[in-house]
Formats: structure tokens, C-alpha cells, sequence
């Protein structure tokens, strides 16, 4: 049999339920100006998703007979249907949020093993999925009105419930989709520049787009304060948006006409979601800080290139890693580490299974 | 050596069956199951090539020479599929052309070269022909299966086109689940024929482990003690009996 070693430990400041509810802190006031913005429908379809997610946690805890208690007030799973719901079109009926949630705690958190076992960030699995499946339902923009002009309480039930179509749908979703299919029109950057929603608004979150990527300003507060709490270093967030804007400058300095000057991309609140909280998700990103480079140069490359109409791109695939582009999560990583393992970890890694195996 | 019938059976169908038992044909099994019609056609036309060519294998099993008689399989398995492609074509066009190129890859659908391997090669042509029938029809209830959850999740349909593939007869089979149904694509895509298969090989493993095994059957008898090979096994005596 093989015991722990009992010793003297201290024990780190950093629990899971503490991480999971500063990170729901810093999602707080980007989640609320969505919310505010989007009015009713938005509310029922993020309560939806969130117990939705909560009650899938306590389903999967039982049937794989793990203790209920402490997993299920971690605060993971609602971490997890929060992000899900954030994703979300705010108007997409209360099923997308089930689906969603089953996704993100079903296939992609449990059937992996549970907690700090899956590969893959839960609630992006659950966008790529849904982006595939559901077309029609995970591209239906509103803008935004706010909750008081906006639908009333029982119009924005049947809206996410009764699956009501009363309302007006925009067309094109941010600011970079509208972009991305005016050049595959044929206009140029400096045609369209002039036709998008002012810096202000796009930097505030007064535009067009999922239920809680709107607010770039208050998604990056979020993410300062997540640095604040050291819950994450700045590598991954800096990489991300380093690559992407050393990118995009570039791009848009050799061919100002195809390509989106670096401002615009940094004022998507879905960079800024992605950089902060999605691509630092401790379970599917590095541990060492060259690996954390490597990682979050990965992701800015990919967040980049992907929205390039000129990749071959099957419909689905182009909606599952367009808009966020965060698919890649994980596939980088393992790489990613084990070239910069340290040496001493390095020893330790070539002979693990003495011990275990006894 | 020989094998009960009733055992082959079951091996085909439960125990041993191609896709949730041996974990083989994967390929066909995800790639042509976007709608349980297809599954049926697919699965039929490898049933078809399963039965022959296990009988043929194992008619000549005593010609071919054990050194070669890995090309000597396929070389049958090859003119088989043949036969089997050029008659589909000829009679029952339709569903040639529903199934295409699929049919010529049934030659490298490894379940058919294990059979003649593991089973055609050593036993009589009878017994054989039954393994490949069996086989044959345990394959095609996987692929329907797989094939049927897919297309209602998917698409909201079960056994769409049925009537292309088998007849108009067979058009009462054609069904509409859920009506107006929004469509869940990712189910038809690839990604959907991994996530059942991998839930149909998760419930094989839940209703096998559910069975006895044999220590718990020899606990739950009525008898003092149990001689087996491995030696005297003492049956757990019912509680009002001990002391």
C-alpha cells in the first residue's frame, strides 16, 4: 500500500471554492452591464444555464458516487454555466442553455473524470459544440436596449421560454464579424471603418454580441482584478494580446485594406474574455512560465488566423473557433510543457511509477 | 475443436460483437452512420461479404498454406467484395448508389479478415457460415443503432430515405420523430458518430458488469464446497446457517 508522506503542511490560501468565487467577482460587473443591456430574456436564460449547470454537477457527482457536498459547493460547475451562459446569443431560447451546460458538466467536465481532470475548458467545449450544432439559434444578435426599454418581464419569459420570435435580430454579430463578411463583399477597411459603431460604445460594451462578451472595459477590470488576487500571473493574458496586436499590426500595416487595425481587436470584449479567463483556466493551461509564452502565443496566433476567410473552412468548423477562437485551449499545452519542464521536474517525471505501483 | 451454435450466436451478436465487443470496423461505424438507413445498407452488404467469404476461407482452409495465408484472405475477401459491388450495382442500383464508394472499402474492413483469422480458418464451413451471419447481423444492430441516434438527435428523422435503399415498400418505415425539429447538426458531423459510439461501448461495459460473474454464481449455490481447477472453493454460507 502506498501512504502519503504526513508531515508539517501548510496549506495554500489558493482553495478551489475561493478561486472559483473571485473568479465569478471579476465576471460580476461585466455579466450585470450584459444583463442590464440585454434586459429579461438575458436574466432567464443565464439563471437557466447556471442552475442548469449546478443540478448536471449533482447528477454526475451521484451517479459516479463521488462526495456531493464538497464538489457541488466548489462553486466549479456554477463557474462553468456562467461562462457557458456568457457565450450565449441573449436571446437564444432556455434549451440552448440546457444543452450547453449538459456539454460543458456532462461531456466535457465528467466524462473526462471530473474536476481538474478534463482536457478541455468545459464551457468552450460547450460553444464549439453548440456553434456547430445550432447555427441558426447561436448567431441571432439583438442589439442592445437596456432592461427598462427593452422587453417586459413576461414578454422576455416567452421569449426564452415559449421560443417567441418578437423581436428584432440583427444580422451580424460583433464588430469583427461585420467586418469579416463586408471584405468577403468586397469592400475594403477603409469603406468599413467609417460604417462601425464608434470606439466608445465598442470599448463600453454598447454594441451587438453574446450576453456577457459586450463590455470590454469591464471584462478587462475583471481580468486586472484577477491579477490583483495573483488567481493568475500576466503571462497568458500577455502573450495573448501581444501576439495578437503584434499580429494585426503587421497585417494591417502591409494591407491596410484586408486586414482590421490592432484597436478594434482589442476592443472585443471576446479577446478580452478569452485572454483573461478562458486561456488562463488552471487545468488546461501550463504550469511553467516559458510554457505559459508558448501557450498564450499559440492562442493569440490562433485567435488571429482563424477568423481569416481565407483558412478552407467547412461552415461548422469556421463557427466553432470563430468569434473567441479559443478551441485550441488545450492542444497546445502538453507540448507546451514538457519542452520546459525544469530539470528537476524533468528527473522526477522519467520515474513516476515507482512508488504508485507498490 | 468445435463451437456450439448457440455459443457462435451469441458471440456475434453480444459477447464478441464487432463494434461493442472487438472494438473493430470502427471506420464504417462512424463514418456512414448519419442515418440508420444507412447503417442498415452498409451493415447488410458487409453481412452479405462476412458470410461468403467465411465460407469460402473456410472450405480451402486445408489448401492454403498457413505461411501466405494472410494475402490468400484478402485476395478472397478482394474478389468477394467485387462480386458483391458489381451485383449491387447491376440489380439493385439505388442502393449502390446511396452507398458508393463504401462498398469497395469493405475489403479493408478489418472485422472481415479477423473472422477469417479467428474463426473460418480453424472451423468447419457450417459453423462459419453461421459466425458470419451472426457476426454479420450483431454488426448491422450496431450500426443501426448508432445510425438511429444520430438521426433523431440530429436531424429529428428515423429511417429517412428507407424506401431509396429498400423498395418503395419500405417506405412506412420512414418516420418523423419530432416534428418542426430545429436540427442539432453536430450529431451528423463526425463529432456525433464518436460521442455514441463511445456511449454504446460505456453501456456494453455498464450490462456486463452487471452480470454475475462465475465467483459470485458459485457463491450464491447451495452447496458446501466447489472443486474447480484452481482448487476447493468454499461457498458463503446464507447468514441464518453460519455459527
Amino acid at each position: 500500500m502506498h501512504m502519503p508522506v504526513a508531515g508539517p503542511h501548510t496549506h495554500t490560501l489558493f482553495t478551489v471554492s475561493r478561486t472559483m468565487l473571485t473568479v465569478v467577482a471579476a465576471l460580476t460587473p461585466a455579466t450585470l452591464f450584459g444583463l442590464w443591456e440585454f434586459g429579461w430574456p438575458a436574466i432567464f436564460l443565464f439563471l437557466t444555464t447556471v442552475v442548469s449547470a449546478w443540478v448536471f454537477e449533482v447528477a454526475c457527482l451521484k451517479i459516479a458516487d463521488k462526495p456531493i457536498r464538497p464538489f457541488a459547493t466548489d462553486g466549479s460547475a456554477i463557474l462553468s454555466g456562467w461562462l457557458v451562459a456568457m457565450t450565449l446569443p441573449p436571446y437564444a431560447p432556455w434549451w440552448v442553455g440546457v444543452i450547453g451546460s449538459f456539454i460543458a458538466i456532462v461531456i466535457a467536465k465528467h466524462l473526462f473524470g471530473g474536476l481538474g481532470q478534463n482536457l478541455f475548458n468545459p464551457a468552450m467545449v460547450a460553444r464549439a459544440m453548440l456553434v456547430v450544432a445550432l447555427p441558426v439559434q447561436m448567431t441571432t444578435w439583438i442589439a442592445p436596449v437596456g432592461l427598462l426599454e427593452g422587453p417586459s418581464f413576461l414578454h422576455g419569459l416567452s421569449i426564452t421560454f415559449l421560443g417567441s420570435q418578437e423581436f428584432d435580430a440583427v444580422s451580424s454579430a460583433s464588430t469583427l464579424s461585420h467586418i469579416k463578411s463586408q471584405i468577403s463583399a468586397g469592400a475594403t477597411m477603409g469603406e468599413i471603418l467609417p460604417t462601425l459603431a464608434d470606439l466608445e460604445s465598442r470599448l463600453l460594451g454598447f454594441v451587438p454580441g453574446s450576453l456577457g462578451e459586450t463590455s470590454t472595459v469591464l471584462l478587462a477590470l475583471g481580468g486586472l482584478l484577477l491579477l490583483v488576487t495573483r488567481i493568475i500571473t500576466p503571462t497568458i493574458p500577455l502573450a495573448v494580446l501581444g501576439t495578437l496586436v503584434t499580429l494585426s499590426a503587421i497585417c494591417s500595416f502591409l494591407a491596410p485594406d484586408r486586414f482590421a487595425p490592432p484597436i478594434l481587436h482589442l476592443t472585443s470584449g471576446s479577446t478580452m474574455l478569452c485572454a483573461f479567463f478562458i486561456a488562463t483556466d488552471y487545468v488546461t493551461s501550463p504550469v511553467t512560465t516559458a510554457g505559459k509564452w508558448v501557450y498564450g502565443i499559440g492562442i493569440g496566433t490562433l485567435v488571429f488566423v482563424i477568423p481569416l476567410r481565407r483558412l478552407p473552412r467547412g461552415r461548422g468548423l469556421c463557427g466553432a473557433l470563430d468569434e473567441l477562437g479559443h478551441a485550441p485551449d488545450r492542444n497546445l499545452h502538453p507540448a507546451a510543457d514538457l519542452r520546459t519542464v525544469p530539470h528537476r521536474q524533468a528527473a522526477c517525471a522519467a520515474k513516476p511509477a515507482k512508488g504508485a505501483q507498490k | 475443436m468445435s463451437e456450439s451454435y448457440a455459443k457462435i450466436a451469441r458471440d456475434g451478436l453480444w459477447d464478441k460483437n464487432i463494434v461493442t465487443g472487438q472494438m473493430l470496423a470502427l471506420c464504417p461505424t462512424l463514418a456512414i452512420t448519419g442515418t440508420a438507413t444507412n447503417g442498415l445498407g452498409m451493415g447488410l452488404a458487409t453481412t452479405v461479404v462476412l458470410i461468403l467469404s467465411n465460407v469460402v476461407i473456410s472450405a480451402l482452409r486445408k489448401t492454403i498454406a498457413p505461411e501466405i495465408r494472410i494475402p490468400a484472405f484478402i485476395l478472397i475477401i478482394a474478389a468477394i467484395v467485387t462480386v458483391v459491388d458489381l451485383a449491387l450495382n447491376a440489380w439493385l442500383h439505388d442502393l449502390h448508389k446511396v452507398l458508393g464508394l463504401f462498398i469497395a472499402l469493405i475489403v479493408t474492413n478489418c472485422a472481415i479478415l479477423g473472422r477469417a483469422e479467428a474463426f473460418a480458418s480453424r472451423f468447419g464451413v457450417l459453423a462459419s457460415a453461421l459466425d458470419g451471419l451472426m457476426m454479420g447481423i450483431g454488426f448491422t444492430l450496431a450500426l443501426v443503432v448508432v445510425g438511429a441516434i444520430r438521426e433523431i438527435l440530429g436531424s429529428g428523422t428515423l429511417f429517412a430515405q428507407a424506401s431509396l435503399l429498400l423498395g418503395p415498400h419500405f417506405a412506412f418505415m420512414e418516420l418523423q420523430i419530432f416534428p418542426d425539429y430545429p436540427g442539432f447538426l453536430i450529431m451528423i458531423l463526425p463529432p456525433g458518430g464518436f460521442l455514441v459510439v463511445g456511449g454504446l461501448f460505456a453501456l456494453k461495459r455498464i450490462i456486463d458488469a452487471r452480470k454475475p460473474t462465475i465467483e459470485q454464481e458459485i457463491k450464491q449455490m447451495r452447496t458446501e464446497r466447489v472443486f474447480t481447477a484452481a482448487g476447493v472453493l468454499k461457498p458463503k454460507l446464507e447468514t441464518g446457517e453460519e455459527a
